[in-house]
């Protein structure tokens, strides 16, 4: 049954209080898609109920579920491949030449979901910069849904989601089956430190980044929280380092702080 | 850009048939590997095929090891589509000189994504 417009009210409230993520008018069709799964796993006859019981019990058990089955993104291996291939073929290179003498980076992917950016930039590092193996490098991945960060920390990936935008080489290298799925190696899983991290409440303690992905987020936040998630990535990024955002996100008008620069054949963002 | 669609479900060959139009292939299909071995004797040059891995008479995978050991259409990119999901499948395809592997089933997305990362953009 579609959803009714006072519950889709309450819903839109009900999300942006806690993840800042607005939703439109026009993205019933969302809610509906999303939370229809919510309910019934909740044994309830649907999305009616579900938003009943949220206002009956807005700190229960399914306030989480229903915040991560609404604010988990779209994702896969290599997702729009341009950003890997500045990273492979400008972007590390050049860091890597600055940063010789300390032979220490760090990397973050925000609002990883379940791991495939991440896992994309391990496999990366590995097949074209093994040297990088002897470096300090500090890999951190976050997201606000511990589900989520379960699932990257397990690795475990469906026959689906490896068809999508993995390289079969990489497959076969980088991946052992498991059952009719598929689970990426240990050796990738150790190089990634997956915590949780909201971004619209205050960070944890966070090291100095050499490049920061987060990608196809920001889109779904009001500007004042874009510029306040902006301004804290700015305290984190190094002063040489790079920020990717998502093909339909920019800093312009935002932060003034940063500026655009071509990196490949795509854009990221320096200070 | 042209391309070979080799499967023996004939259904199989209209949808990714027609995902290819769409993306403005001009396309050839065969029903299996003897087949697409005839057809390439006739169809010019090929920039892409899709190859199903079962199939009678021949074998995908042995249509790739007759395309690949006889120098044929090099430039040809081959991505075997198949419900075979097993690791040593796709090793055998790569080691015969597959460039991709899909497993069936799969979406529009999917083929979109593998033809990607093969320099093969849509349209």
């Amino acid at each position: 049954m579609p959803i009714t417009a006072p519950d889709f009210a309450f819903l839109q409230t009900f999300v942006r209080e806690r993840s800042a993520i607005v939703l439109d008018p026009g993205k019933e069709y969302l809610a509906e898609s999303r939370l229809g799964p919510v309910a019934r796993s909740a044994g309830l006859p649907g999305i009616g109920e579900l938003v009943a019981r949220l206002r009956v019990d807005p700190r229960g058990d399914l306030t989480d579920k229903v915040i991560e089955a609404m604010t988990t993104n779209e994702t896969s291996f290599f997702r729009d491949v341009h950003p890997f291939e500045a990273l492979r073929t400008h972007i590390l290179p050049d860091l890597i030449k600055a940063r010789s003498n300390e032979r220490a980076l760090n990397l973050w992917c925000a609002a990883s979901s379940s791991g495939q950016e991440p896992y994309t930039i391990a496999m990366l590092l590995r097949e074209n910069f093994p040297a990088l193996i002897e470096w300090r490098i500090r890999f951190i991945a976050t997201d606000l849904s511990q589900e989520m960060l379960r699932r990257s920390r397990e690795g475990i990936y469906s026959q689906l989601e490896v068809n999508r935008g993995l390289p079969a080489k990489y497959l076969v290298k980088y991946f052992e089956k498991r059952g009719s799925d598929w689970q990426v190696k240990q050796e990738l899983r150790s190089m990634i430190e997956f915590r949780e991290l909201n971004l619209i409440k205050p960070w944890p303690s966070m090291p100095q980044f050499d490049i920061v992905f987060i990608r196809n987020v920001l889109i779904y936040f009001d500007l004042p929280t874009k510029r306040a998630i902006l301004g804290n990535i700015r305290k984190l990024l190094r002063s040489d380092g790079y920020l990717f955002l998502g093909g339909a996100e920019t800093t312009l008008s935002i932060d003034e702080n940063f500026k655009r620069s071509q990196a490949g054949t795509t854009w990221c963002y320096r200070l | 850009m042209r391309a070979l669609v080799v499967d023996d479900s004939k259904a199989m060959r209209v949808i990714l048939s027609q995902l290819l139009r769409e993306l403005r292939f001009e396309v050839v299909d065969a029903c299996d590997g003897i087949d697409a071995i005839e057809k390439l004797k006739d169809a010019g040059t090929l920039d892409l095929a899709l190859v199903d891995w079962n199939m009678p008479r021949m074998k995908g995978i042995d249509f790739v090891r007759h395309v690949r050991g006889q120098g044929l259409q090099p430039q040809m990119r081959i991505m075997m589509v198949t419900t075979e999901t097993e690791m040593d499948y796709v090793q055998q395809a790569l080691t015969a000189g597959a460039d991709e592997y899909v497993m069936k089933p799969f979406t529009k997305d999917v083929i979109l994504e593998k033809l990607g990362l093969l320099g093969i953009t849509a349209g």
